[in-house]
């Protein structure tokens, strides 16, 4: 599920001309458990990652909000917490390190609605994706803490990418509550609560798919629909795509080339009720 | 010829008496060269404490004075008057500041003390170069510049033309009354807010000392205090306000509406206009924006019905000038975007409004007629009043903008009057300050509103359950009780903030004043000089300084207008002779001062290629002093004689005992 947003990043990405390139040497960015337990050492484990990206002169480009949030969190508090600068300095002197703080850390949504902007977006466009209704699916973590990408509480980023490839982002005023994150695992009990929620509003609102910029969102509402709809008697059953699938396929990529079909609940239904996708 | 110093050190009560050692510090500065007498006293400011001093001077001819205290900002106009009417020039005293600078920051007595012998010996050494100066005394013009004309303008307008002086009261709306007339209610005495303010604007209309001038602004503020000259322009209104005779035959045959920005767009009026009946001047303005003769050149029919030829599409921009020798800023606020907050919905929701639109839904002659209403024309059966929306927050504005505890309680108090919906008030902290204030909250609370204590989180339509189809739901967490509540209303009141004018720093500039941190205006000290600046003449009064309620806004109209009278009174003005002095001799001419000074009191001479101080406009910062390559300026009591013996007795331990 998580190779299809890694499959369908890279063939956009490319479409688009933006130049991936992997980091070398990279790790864990600190999110998941670890900023719970330890915060320091999970701020330390971003600041490793920024110290490459400057060794290489580059920016940090992101797919995962939790990466862009921690990593976002730690350039800002280097910049702006002289005892936090201190600290995670020490530390990476032991390793022989040091951070200048020239990093920007971006998400892929931001940079391609920036960056690489309408006209080209739609200069790539192979095929009509008119009709579809989607829910566009922000999250929590995209534009929190900082509201530095969008408006905190209703983003519309992510909605104007999608109006340029011609599907229609219906009215989601849950497009930034939470998915339930990691109390999936802890406490399932509220984290199914609150994607019922969401996939309830999405359904309301008259959306066909949840569209999703991030893994563990996509993870939580697609794979545990059925554990919602036995908890709760409802009975949905919506497909679940990344922003970078829906883009894919608007650029005439085939379903193999964008992990489409590895989903647990298909697309493909809706997908050929709208328009003929081919391969 | 040696000089016999009187020092005088004072304890304010324990503020520095409680980490100086008051006695041994007066006892040391006996010791010090030329010191006559030294003594020490619980409060120097008071008038026993003063007549110690005065005493001395007279008695033991003393021929300078220093008193250790307080910052000179309150109380060295205290001590120059107390020694200049024992006879000495105000000028031979000097201050020390051994409370802010000393005692008021550390707690270890010893070394206080050791301080405020520092400070004390350098005033001493320093106060041997005092020189007599005299006060310059310049003529001033009684005329008063008042610009705003809400209730706070209003007030002071009254007063001061009241007392034969003139005024000219700018207002940049079509009509004067600003933010009360908007108003259908008071608080807490539940007064009709037009029964107690248009009798006043029409006062203000009527009276022979005020010159009215409306939908204008003031474009540019010169001069200095006692001759100040203000440029104002004038919007055209496209219709000659001596003609008209406000019938209103215009706004009745105009055909076209466009929504009222007086009712903040709930209700319509014509694109010939007055913002409503009872305004002042009752002269309409046409909006130029929407005028069909403006944008498409046709129609012209205000004319055509206009018995009196009033209209004037000719009509252009005219700039006045006008002299007047003080000027009062009552420039009022600016409401909070609720949209701003975007969980709240406002713009989004239909039934989510603001409070000045509720306050325009339930006046008598507002969009309804009063009537309390959804946007599909049903009365509501359950209304939220949401507090401090933009106010008390670290995202949007950090103060308490004051006025919207009452208001809210208000808004419920004629919710519950006029329909049979329940209401919930949601609040952090009810702040009911005022007289007759907490009885008003008391009372409410017992109107059956439901008052719920939490920052409400969000304001959705997305609903959980069948209870909450349809409604809009208001989410906060119940602080009481420890719980997350989910309230099902039909309308949400936004309570929102005050804001400093979007134009206040524009005006600051033109007027040169400052701000606080806020945005509002600065006042000269926030508890003894309230209305007045850092600006000599120039006055703050009402919601311009900081969020007020009307007693509020009418007390500092008032006050406004005592300070402006206090000297426009007396003809004359008293200036600082603190002033910068240039050395002929020694100007290069170089120009540097001209475009430091930051009073434009600078000019240049060009025949004899010299800089010149006009010493009225000097306020004496010393800008100009420090930055002269030749050393050609100096300010008078503070000159480099003066302030190098201060520095070098600061330094050194070396002098007397």
């Amino acid at each position: 599920m998580n190779k299809a947003y890694d499959k369908s990043t890279q063939v956009v990405c490319k479409a688009l001309d933006i130049d991936l390139a992997e980091l070398n040497d990279w790790n864990c960015c600190g999110a998941s458990a670890y900023l719970s337990i330890h915060e320091m050492k999970a701020h330390l484990l971003s600041a490793r990652n920024l110290v490459l990206a400057e060794k290489e002169k580059k920016d940090l480009v992101v797919v995962c909000p939790a990466c862009l949030t921690t990593l976002t969190k730690t350039n800002h508090y280097l910049a702006e917490e002289t005892r936090f600068k201190r600290t995670i300095d020490t530390a990476l002197k032991a390793a022989n390190l040091q951070y200048r703080g020239s990093v920007t850390v971006r998400h892929l949504l931001e940079v391609i609605v920036n960056e690489v902007g309408e006209q080209e977006v739609k200069a790539r466009i192979k095929r009509k994706l008119s009709g579809l209704k989607v829910a566009p699916y922000y999250g929590c973590q995209l534009t929190r803490p900082f509201g530095e990408i969008d408006d905190k509480e209703f983003p519309v980023i992510l909605d104007r990418l999608l109006t340029w490839i011609g599907v229609e982002p219906v009215d989601f005023p849950l497009k930034t509550k939470c998915c339930g994150g990691l109390l999936m695992m802890t406490n399932e009990d509220v984290a199914l609560g609150l994607n019922r929620n969401l996939l309830d509003c999405a359904k309301q609102n008259g959306a066909e798919c949840i569209v999703t910029i991030c893994p563990l969102c996509h993870m939580n509402i697609e794979t545990y629909q059925g554990d919602v709809n036995k908890m709760f008697g409802t009975d949905f059953k919506v497909p679940t795509l990344y922003f970078t699938q829906l883009m894919g396929l608007a650029f005439g990529f085939s379903r193999k080339e964008l992990g489409i079909d590895e989903e647990m609940i298909s697309s493909r239904p809706l997908l050929e009720k709208h328009f003929e996708v081919v391969g | 010829m040696s000089e016999k110093i009187g020092v005088y050190i004072c304890h304010c009560g324990l503020n520095i008496a409680k980490t100086v050692d008051c006695k041994a510090l007066a006892e040391y500065a006996s010791h010090l060269p030329n010191v006559a007498v030294a003594r020490d006293y619980q409060f120097m400011c008071s008038n026993p404490g003063q007549e110690i001093i005065q005493n001395d001077i007279r008695e033991m001819g003393l021929t300078r004075v220093v008193v250790a205290s307080c910052s000179p900002l309150m109380h060295e106009p205290t001590f120059r008057r107390a020694v200049a009417s024992a006879g000495l020039n105000p000028y031979l005293f000097q201050m020390a500041n051994i409370r802010e600078q000393c005692s008021w920051i550390t707690q270890n007595r010893v070394l206080a003390t050791e301080r405020a012998k520092d400070i004390v010996r350098a005033a001493v050494m320093r106060v041997n170069f005092n020189e007599p100066l005299e006060v310059q005394k310049i003529p001033v013009n009684s005329n008063v510049l008042i610009v705003g004309g809400g209730i706070t303008g209003i007030e002071a307008a009254l007063q001061i033309a009241d007392s034969g002086k003139k005024v000219y009261l700018v207002e940049k709306e079509p009509t004067i009354g600003g933010y009360m007339a908007r108003f259908d209610k008071t608080f807490p005495t539940l007064d009709c807010a037009a029964c107690i303010l248009t009798p006043k604007m029409v006062s203000v209309e009527q009276h022979d000392n005020i010159e009215l001038l409306t939908y204008s602004d003031v474009t540019d503020f010169s001069g200095y205090v006692g001759k100040f000259t203000a440029k104002i322009r004038k919007r055209p209104r496209y219709v000659d306000e001596d003609k008209c005779t406000g019938c209103g035959q215009c706004e009745e045959k105009c055909p076209l509406s466009v929504p009222s920005e007086f009712d903040c767009k709930l209700g319509k009026r014509k694109a010939i206009y007055r913002p409503f009946p009872q305004a002042v001047p009752n002269v309409p303005v046409i909006d130029r924006e929407h005028c069909l003769y403006f944008t498409k050149g046709v129609c012209r029919v205000c004319e055509k019905f206009c018995a009196h030829h009033a209209i004037d599409f000719e009509q252009k921009e005219k700039y006045i000038e006008v002299p007047v020798g003080s000027a009062i800023l009552a420039t009022g606020f600016d409401l909070f975007d609720a949209s701003r907050i975007r969980e709240y919905g406002y713009g989004r929701l239909p039934n989510v409004i603001t409070s000045i639109e509720f306050e325009r839904l339930t006046h008598a002659s507002g969009p309804t007629a009063g009537k309390i209403q959804l946007k599909n024309g049903k009365p509501p059966e359950s209304v939220a009043i949401v507090h401090c929306v933009g106010s008390r927050d670290q995202n949007y504005n950090e103060h308490c903008s004051r006025v919207c505890c009452m208001y809210s309680l208000k808004s419920a108090h004629l919710v519950r009057e006029k329909t049979d919906a329940k209401v919930y008030e949601f609040y952090i902290d009810m702040r009911a300050f005022g007289k007759g204030y907490e009885e008003f909250y008391k009372r409410v609370l017992h109107e059956d509103v439901t008052f719920i204590r939490g920052r409400v989180a969000e304001i959705t339509n997305v609903a959980r359950d069948p209870s909450e189809k349809g409604k809009l739901i208001v989410v906060a967490e119940d602080t009481l009780l420890g719980i997350v509540r989910r309230v099902p209303v039909d309308m949400v009141v936004l309570s929102v903030g005050l804001e400093p004018r979007k134009d206040a720093a524009q005006l600051a500039r033109i007027f040169g004043i400052s701000r606080s941190k806020d945005g509002f205006f600065l006042e000269r000290h926030p508890k003894l000089a309230p209305v007045s600046t850092a600006a000599q003449g120039i006055y703050v009064a009402g919601s311009c300084q900081s969020p007020k309620d009307i007693p509020d806004c009418v007390a500092q109209g008032a006050a406004a207008a005592a300070n402006v009278l206090s000297f426009a009174d007396k003809g004359e003005i008293e200036l600082e002779p603190t002033t910068a002095m240039i050395n002929d001799e020694a100007c290069s001419g170089c120009k540097i001062c001209v475009g430091l000074c930051p009073y434009l009191a600078i000019s240049f001479d060009e025949s004899n290629n010299r800089a010149a101080i006009t010493s009225v406009l000097c306020k004496g910062c010393g800008v100009c002093v420090a930055a002269c390559p030749s050393g050609a300026i100096e300010q008078q009591n503070f000159t480099n004689k003066q302030l190098v013996t201060e520095i070098e007795a600061i330094c050194s331990q070396d002098y007397g005992v």
